[in-house]
């Protein structure tokens, strides 16, 4: 007899623990009740965020992937498979360990559907650096980063990395993984076929993790002391050789399913390979792989061990698969077959511990949440720019916003990861987005990871938006077509209505930038509790994103190339300093809505951009996002091998803070030669987006003027050291 | 001619060197399972880089001990060419087919970036084709580059010409600051004494196409089939 | 003066896969009697007191906060005093 305190802690409710009692017509055996207190937490059954994710659209130019471990989109015969995912919580207690382990685990999800992972991402978000315990966290998931992704030789290409109070105590680190497979050789995550067999590959099966899923993502932790022990640990070298056996095996057609054991491990896989293909398993635990002898049941069927598959394999061909997994100095054990009745039945020496319907398992109760606008709304969207003042030079609040960790170079973390193996990167880490080429093909992957949470925190239906729109550009300007979204959601306390109101208005703002830009959201994460006693972060819809480069000789990247080269603008500038980066830094200050955001001036922009750079007229392309014009442009002129100047000359009535450090979207700078500048204006004029010629690179200076007065005039030295140097002095300090 | 490229548990480079030799040099070429022993039929084995059995204990420390490598002793001694590039090179040193051995980086953090370095000798099977004191761009990604053998040895391998490569700027200039790693006097690679085995640390494979951004790289290949269809 | 030797391992219920890798590879040198191997990290230091008290609560605090990682790792250590 379980009594409540048990089911409780396990983070199942009164109503949910009478719902099992009824749907089992008796008292759940302990194994039992693990098994529903993980399938059914947030994590594995999304009960509370489901209602809100089925709105989010499927269709797209490209044909999409959905519903399997990760999705994708089909480009001539390639299978582009990606997935986004967060490893918050386990990150902030162990930071090493955490990020690595999540780099495993996104990369597991890629090539349990037969593709090959080619690159990964990853979001990351720290607290300021002047606390101990963030610099801390900061290096160690940089260097659980660098510990698995370097080793199993997926490099990874790009991300992004902010800093706010609001992550202090919580940090977030999102990876994403994007592999590529013959479209028709990808593997499917179900169990078919009564009297194949179920066969457990990888590495075996330790107390690691245990109940980390449930008991880790569910609650707030105050105390990180006694949830330790649930730390995984990930071992990368194994990882790649269970790579190319599963790759190996899946190769073999002998493969009925296969799904990798994440969350919940072989409770998550038995059951979901059972519901997904409506047939039943019987698994005897006796045969699991373990390291340790005396663990209970429930132990094995929770542990959250690293680096194991489960696969579905048709019968008679097992000894075929034991060979590659032994080839590559894996454990592999038939431990139980498919069945027809639709139960989950886990015998341990052979009497039954559990014994469920695997539809009941995987079918979550859906709750709809309360939600309330938060107070701090009203109060903090309130901006006054008379009571701001406008600064006396430019040319200092320029540089201190080069040296803004949010903005500086990031080359000190991305140089420790290995960003070329596989010799594909054709972009490297710096530009607006990383673009990897598919071998055998005249075609690339570009790939982007997006999310300014500080307007998601002033305006979360619009922040959200930005989010896909920004994404969106940042292909656009490497010369790609956006083609496909997958989104890491990152919020607080569901159960508390303001933050559910952020999570809602977030997720329908990703709803309607992707129907307007025909964006299909192709999978996806949510993690909530995401908060420390000082409250709950900044909502962050994370948007991964991946466009397709039709011709790898039209890449463009961010940097100026020549010299006398014609600067252009698409787009407006507007007066948009609420929650800039400018506002923070100089002022302290987080006020104001969002940018606005026209989405069909958007789409134009975009539209010009890429046709521009796709008929090869442009030699760069930069998006204006953190710090305005005058940071895109210094940008423009500091972040390639060669170091460009430019002179830029304005005509506006914008106070000189507007004009340069606004953060108004939908902007794009090129750079071209002198004679491309009217084709750029035709197609541009074309498209509907603005078009206006602002200057010349050249010479060893970034010089901004408007209406012929000097607002900055700085050396490129000057930028380009404060860019590049500041990052690692804040680490070093 | 034929290459063939070494597959340790955890190597994962392998894929990108088969791919340099067949498509861009339109070699003939196949990968050698580690446990392989038959290495009669080939010209040139490469050791690609990557984590051979994860960098456990000490980089290449375990791959020593496959089977593959007593017949690549063999293979090396018969003054056949290989050439172990980055995890291949510290196989190679554990392996005492080159003398000296790896350390950690002096920054202690993994660096993958482009860098410079000079080619000293020219006469060897494997920079033929490049012109003395020529600079080549071509990235690095190691944790433990820092090479370091005592002065006895090293007073050896600069009075055999044994030292091919070493880390310079842009323009050839061997100072400290344009070593990234702290291995001593730059060096990037070296040959053993009879000069058919090159250990260097750079990716020459991730330099040999236009569209990765250098092609300095490729000539290293080049040069080993130059210098086989000539002996 | 006291010495200090400072020994750190993962915690027994934590996987070590080098430890497996390095098992492996004994074993296929040859040595089948082995049952488990552990990598771990061997520290030694000096501490300029002779308050052997003090350098153990000091010893203590140091593995605690910087040189083991008490999510993962266990630690002890010996002390003797030194000349």
């Amino acid at each position: 007899m379980v009594n409540k305190e048990v089911y409780r802690t396990l983070g199942l409710s009164d109503v949910e623990y009478k719902k099992i009692v009824d749907i089992l017509g008796r008292d759940p055996t302990p194994t039992e009740l693990a098994m529903f207190s993980v399938e059914w937490s947030e994590h594995c059954g999304y009960p509370r965020s489901k209602n809100l994710l089925k709105l989010l659209p499927k269709k797209g130019k490209f044909r999409t992937l959905i519903g399997e471990d990760a999705g994708g989109i089909i480009v001539d015969n390639i299978a582009i498979v990606f997935k986004m995912e967060s490893h918050n919580h386990p990150s902030q207690i162990e930071p090493k360990q955490g990020a690595a382990t999540g780099v495993g685990g996104i990369i597991r999800d890629i090539f349990t559907c037969g593709a090959r992972p080619i690159a990964s991402l990853n979001s990351l978000r720290f607290g300021s650096l002047q606390g101990p315990y963030n610099k801390y966290l900061l290096k160690g998931v940089v260097d659980g980063i660098q510990f698995y992704g370097n080793c199993i030789g997926v490099p990874t290409v790009g991300g992004e990395i902010y800093f706010d109070e609001s992550y202090s105590g919580n940090c977030l680190v999102n990876a994403m993984s994007i592999g590529i497979a013959d479209k028709d050789k990808l593997a499917r995550a179900r169990a078919k076929g009564s009297g194949n067999l179920i066969m457990y590959g990888g590495s075996s099966t330790g107390r690691d993790g245990i109940g980390g899923c449930s008991v880790l993502a569910s609650k707030e932790f105050k105390h990180n002391e006694e949830k330790r022990p649930t730390v995984q640990i990930g071992d990368p070298f194994t990882e790649k050789c269970l790579i190319e056996a599963t790759l190996e095996a899946i190769a073999t057609g002998h493969i009925v399913g296969i799904k990798d054991m994440g969350a919940a491990g072989l409770t998550c896989t038995t059951s979901e390979m059972a519901s997904a293909g409506n047939t039943g398993m019987d698994i005897e635990l006796q045969k699991v792989p373990r390291r340790e002898s005396d663990m209970e049941p429930w132990e094995i069927m929770m542990s959250e061990s690293q680096e194991r598959m489960l696969l579905c394999v048709r019968k008679g061909k097992e000894e075929v698969i034991k060979k590659i997994f032994k080839k590559w100095d894996l454990n592999i054990a038939v431990i139980g077959r498919v069945t027809d009745d639709g139960i989950v039945r886990i015998k341990d020496k052979g009497e039954i511990v559990a014994e469920i319907q695997a539809h009941s398992l995987t079918n979550a109760p859906v709750y709809d949440i309360a939600y309330k606008e938060p107070a701090y709304l009203k109060q903090i969207n309130r901006l006054s720019l008379s009571k701001i003042s406008e600064p006396g030079d430019c040319n200092r609040v320029l540089l201190q916003l080069l040296s803004s960790p949010n903005i500086a170079s990031k080359k000190w973390v991305y140089e420790q990861y290995d960003h070329m193996v596989q010799t594909n990167t054709v972009v490297l880490p710096g530009s607006d987005s990383a673009v990897v080429r598919i071998k055998g093909t005249d075609k690339a992957i570009a790939a982007t990871t997006d999310c300014n949470s500080r307007y998601c925190y002033l305006n979360p239906h619009r922040g959200a938006q930005i989010a896909v729109a920004e994404a969106a550009r940042n292909l656009v300007c490497s010369g790609a077509e956006p083609a496909a979204v997958t989104d890491c959601l990152n919020f607080g306390n569901p159960e508390k209505p303001d933050r559910f109101w952020q999570f809602k208005n977030c997720v329908e703002g990703i709803v309607s930038a992707c129907k307007f830009f025909k964006l299909p959201v192709v999978s996806g994460n949510v993690s909530f509790y995401n908060e420390s006693p000082k409250g709950a972060i900044y909502p962050t819809p994370t948007i991964g994103m991946v466009g397709i480069i039709d011709d790898t000789r039209r890449i463009c990247t961010q940097y100026f190339k020549e010299e006398s080269d014609i600067i252009v603008l698409l787009g407006r500038n507007k007066e948009d300093l609420g929650g800039s980066e400018y506002l923070k830094i100089i002022h302290g200050l987080v006020n104001g809505d969002a940018p606005r955001l026209d989405l069909k001036l958007e789409m134009s922009v975009q539209q010009a951009a890429l046709e521009s750079i796709r008929k090869g007229l442009v030699n760069s392309a930069h998006d204006c996002s953190e710090g305005g014009l005058a940071v895109a442009l210094a940008e423009c002129c500091i972040s390639g091998e060669r170091i460009i100047g430019a002179e830029i000359n304005l005509n506006y009535n914008f106070r000189s803070d507007v004009l340069l450090f606004s953060e108004s979207q939908s902007r794009i700078i090129l750079s071209c030669r002198e004679e491309s500048a009217s084709k750029i204006r035709d197609i541009a004029r074309k498209h509907g987006a603005p078009f206006r010629i602002i200057g010349r690179t050249g010479g060893n200076k970034l010089k901004i003027l408007s209406k012929k007065i000097t607002l900055v005039d700085l050396s490129l030295r000057d930028m380009h050291y404060k860019w590049t140097d500041s990052l690692q002095s804040l680490i070093q300090a | 001619m034929k290459f063939g490229v070494v597959v340790f548990p955890g190597s994962n480079c392998d894929q990108d060197c088969f791919y340099v030799v067949k498509y861009v040099l339109k070699q003939q070429v196949r990968y050698i399972w580690h446990k392989d022993t038959q290495l009669n039929n080939y010209d040139c084995i490469i050791l690609p880089g990557g984590f051979s059995y994860g960098d456990y204990l000490r980089t290449g420390a375990i791959a020593r001990f496959s089977p593959v490598m007593k017949p690549l002793i063999d293979f090396a001694h018969k003054g056949k060419i290989v050439i172990g590039i980055c995890n291949g090179f510290q196989i190679l040193l554990e392996a005492g087919l080159i003398p000296g051995v790896m350390l950690r980086n002096n920054n202690l953090h993994f660096i993958c970036k482009d860098v410079y370095i000079k080619t000293e000798n020219t006469d060897t099977p494997f920079t033929n084709l490049y012109k003395h004191d020529q600079i080549l761009k071509i990235p690095i990604a190691h944790n433990e580059g820092n090479y370091y053998i005592d002065n006895k040895g090293f007073n050896n391998l600069e009075a055999n010409g044994q030292i091919v490569f070493r880390y310079c700027s842009i323009v050839g200039d061997t100072a400290g600051e344009f070593n990234p790693n702290g291995s001593i006097q730059n060096i990037a690679g070296i040959v053993n004494k009879s000069k058919n085995v090159l250990g260097m640390m750079p990716h020459p494979e991730r330099s040999s196409e236009k569209l990765l951004g250098s092609l300095d790289g490729l000539n290293i290949f080049s040069s080993i089939v130059r210098w086989i269809k000539s002996h | 003066m006291i010495e200090a030797k400072i020994c750190i391992t993962l915690k027994k219920t934590v996987t070590d896969p080098q430890g497996i890798t390095v098992k492996h590879a004994l074993e296929s040198l040859g040595y089948k009697e082995i049952e488990e191997v552990r990598v771990g990290k061997f520290i030694e230091l000096k501490i300029n007191t002779n308050k052997r008290k003090t350098a153990r609560r000091h010893l203590d605090e140091m593995c605690k906060k910087l040189l083991a990682n008490p999510v993962i790792e266990n630690y002890g250590f010996a002390i003797k005093e030194v000349k």
